[in-house]
């Protein structure tokens, strides 16, 4: 059914790389579901049904992590050896650090704020453009190889990291925001 | 996960927070962040003359184990000298809050923090 010896890329025949082509691969996609799903192989021995399903799984694997900036990033540094043990890593960019820190600052000032409404979607325009930025960076130090930029695309990996789950805090300011409405 | 009764206190009073003006020479000012959990965290130092500790301030953003590792940490540096917070261990920090070990990372951050901020401080005395 599926090679599952091969990279996520293989599997839906793109070449290794930061920039994908979304719709394509969401196409690409499409297609592969429908020649794995689980409900084709109904009638098919336990063995192929498992098998169905164990390529229905890495097949949305797969996507998952494609069409996600960061998760593709991570993978590619991991197709190249980078083990990514974040649990034990500081990032070591105070600039960095000292950014975050005031963007959640401003963050949690947000509720106290008459003007709170304006004031999240400036802050979320503000990290929207953090993550763009993040991600150009990704673009040009993966494409490159070389020890350097390796290490740099490592740091902006992390900083994604950073800005993903500022990202979600303000999302979830935004949903009680508009509970307290 | 159930949080221990000590890192519940910490949580819901934390101790030292705030913030210590950065440009003064005789504060150390350390910036951490874990890009696994997103958390950042900002520990400060302020030091006299004879080398001792005599306030320190923290400000987190993360889970409660690690606003309680922070927290505990700046009452647990206050009155020593710079040799002796720099010898403050992670593991102490873990021990005291008892905290699982998915979340010991949170206690190596905080040790992270008060390390960079002597560093911080000694630099500007250096310079």
């Amino acid at each position: 059914m599926l090679d599952f010896s091969r990279s996520y890329f293989e599997l839906f025949g793109m070449s290794a790389g930061f920039l994908v082509d979304i719709p394509e691969l969401a196409r690409r996609y499409r297609e592969l579901q429908k020649v794995v799903h689980p409900d084709r192989f109904a009638a098919a021995g336990q063995a192929t049904q498992r098998l169905s399903l164990q390529s229905a799984t890495l097949v949305n694997e797969a996507y998952d992590t494609l069409k996600d900036p960061l998760k593709r990033a991570q993978y590619l540094l991991r197709l190249r050896g980078v083990e990514l043990d974040a649990q034990h890593h500081t990032l070591n960019d105070p600039d960095f650090l000292m950014q975050q820190m005031a963007l959640r600052e401003a963050l949690a000032e947000v509720l106290q704020a008459t003007d709170a409404r304006a004031r999240l979607d400036a802050l979320m325009q503000d990290i929207g453009n953090l993550i763009e930025t993040q991600v150009a960076r990704l673009a040009v130090q993966l494409e490159e190889s070389g020890a350097e930029q390796l290490e740099a695309a490592v740091q902006s990996v992390q900083k994604m990291q950073f800005l993903n789950k500022l990202h979600a805090e303000a999302e979830a300011l935004e949903a009680d925001l508009e509970d307290a409405c | 996960m159930a949080y221990s009764d000590k890192v519940i206190d910490h949580y819901e009073h934390p101790r030292n927070v705030g913030v210590l003006d950065k440009g003064a020479a005789n504060i150390g000012t350390g910036m951490v962040g874990a890009p696994a959990c997103g958390d950042v965290m900002r520990l400060q130092i302020q030091v006299n003359e004879q080398g001792v500790i005599e306030d320190a301030k923290f400000k987190t953003y993360g889970c409660g184990s690690a606003i309680a590792s922070s927290s505990l940490l700046t009452e647990w540096v206050k009155g020593r000298t710079l040799d002796e917070a720099r010898e403050i261990k992670n593991s102490e920090i873990a021990e005291e809050l008892a905290l699982p070990p998915v979340k010991i990372h949170c206690s190596v951050l905080a040790e992270d923090a008060i390390k960079a901020a002597i560093a911080d401080y000694q630099s500007k005395q250096g310079a």
